[in-house]
């Protein structure tokens, strides 16, 4: 077994062992039943970002020129496409699969097999999709909020949908020479953090606290994503159980300890 | 003569245009505004906060319902919250979403703005302006603004970007402060943030 075949059924096993907790438990957010294992987690990963990734990201992007970068995203957004055209079809999004298939064709042969975006030039816009958010679709729930190791943000039911469809459709992943996947799977990770140095580090002077931040951030993103940017207002059942805020005073009014 | 007329028409349209300016046409206006300036800026662009909370505290700022938003960040402890406790609040916050959006400010290079199609009957008071930001090698990302019709015109109450509501995020985030620590806690963190983001630039 090779070590990155064992992280991942690491992942997997506290992926599994964190929902199965997730029965057990109450308390805390809802949603968010395994906040004290996820917020392990959290500082594991965040410590790992500020001494690895972030630091290499930063490098990455003071030495290599902006034209650079770009044609590194271009060339993995291309790759992806191909997945994101799939997840299309699978939910019915016809039109939008239809696109995607157009975008890989034009980047691929016009855009020096994916260097340059002129896809999106011609006014094919990019769609964000992966089999986490086909699974929305289709109408699985979210499942308990997780952290999960490296990878940072997720659910149960995008945390199963990422580790075993996403990555094994992951053409990267999947790639049979190990020492090339290494390489092509650390640029991609590099490449991503850098392009979302700002937006952290904005995040980061926002939030009171980190954790509660990003769940929330996560949370949303992905119910906007399901709904392709347009979800419907949350009902008022949605937003009661969401902040919960009754209940908790009460608790507080009659003296029992919250956690 | 008709081109003296035509300046004259040319001249009256931003005046008739201030009175009673349609949300997305001012936020458009304000956008455009804000990003000639930001270009222009040395100092902006390298992070100098003084200039860029000037920048975004008179051109941003009046365009906010800060009360509003505040109200419901804070959700059901803002009733619980003592008038005193409330006016506080309402500053610490509003010091954070300037310090926020100075932050956001000064990270612009050259994305453009693009706003999409108004969807609005003449008689709605809560409409939402579509946006997207475009920048070279990134997806485009959505910035919505969530604006209602006051006495003193367009207000913003909320702005999501990506799909993220930042006033609803805060919402969770001073319930969840409230709970450890109460209001007053909530209040000592806020200001915290704020001086530690003050000293820390």
């Amino acid at each position: 077994m090779t070590l990155s075949c064992l992280i991942r059924r690491l992942v997997l096993a506290v992926l599994l062992a964190g929902s199965a907790a997730g029965c057990a438990t109450t308390g805390g957010r809802p949603g968010d039943p395994l906040e004290p294992i996820n917020r392990v987690v959290f500082d594991f990963n965040d410590v790992f970002d500020r001494a690895l990734m972030r630091p290499v990201a930063q490098g990455y992007r003071a030495v290599l020129p902006e034209m650079v970068r770009t044609g590194v995203t271009n060339v993995f957004s291309n790759i992806e496409d191909v997945w994101i055209a799939a997840n299309n079809l699978l939910q019915g999004k016809v039109e939008n699969g239809l696109q995607d298939v157009m975008r890989v064709t034009i980047n691929t042969v016009f855009g020096l097999g994916g260097l340059i975006d002129v896809a999106s030039d011609a006014g094919l816009e990019k769609h964000n999709e992966d089999f986490g958010q086909t699974l929305g679709r289709w109408g699985v729930g979210n499942g308990p909020y997780l952290v999960l190791p490296f990878l940072g943000p997720s659910n149960l039911r995008d945390g199963i949908a990422l580790l075993g469809v996403d990555y094994a459709a992951d053409p990267v992943w999947s790639q049979g020479h190990i020492p090339t996947r290494n390489t092509l799977y650390a640029t991609r990770s590099v490449n991503n953090r850098a392009n979302a140095l700002d937006a952290v580090s904005v995040m980061e002077e926002a939030a009171l606290d980190k954790y509660r931040f990003v769940r929330g951030s996560y949370m949303q993103r992905r119910r906007s994503l399901i709904y392709d940017g347009d979800p419907p207002r949350e009902t008022d059942e949605e937003q009661r159980s969401s902040s919960a805020l009754p209940i908790v005073n009460n608790q507080v009014a009659s003296g029992h300890p919250i956690r | 003569m008709k081109y003296l007329l035509a300046l004259l028409i040319a001249l009256s349209v931003p005046v008739a245009l201030a009175q009673d300016t349609a949300p997305d046409v001012m936020v458009k206006n304000i956008t455009a505004e804000v990003i000639t300036i930001v270009k222009q800026d040395k100092d902006i662009q390298a992070g100098k906060s003084k200039k860029v909370t000037d920048l975004v505290e008179t051109r941003i700022l009046p365009h906010f319902n800060f009360t509003r938003m505040t109200q419901i960040a804070v959700a059901v402890n803002w009733r619980r919250a003592t008038p005193e406790q409330q006016k506080l609040l309402a500053e610490e916050f509003k010091a954070l979403l300037v310090r926020t959006y100075s932050n956001a400010l000064s990270l612009y290079r050259d994305q453009s703005v693009e706003f999409k199609p108004l969807r609005m009957r003449p008689d709605d008071v809560e409409i939402t302006v579509r946006s997207e930001i475009k920048q070279k090698g990134a997806q485009p990302v959505t910035l919505d603004y969530d604006m209602e019709k006051t006495p003193a015109g367009w207000k913003v109450f909320d702005v999501k970007v990506g799909g993220v509501s930042l006033i609803t995020n805060y919402r969770e985030d001073f319930a969840a402060q409230v709970r450890e620590s109460g209001i007053d806690g909530l209040i000592k963190a806020l200001a915290s943030k704020n001086r530690g983001a003050r000293q820390g630039k």
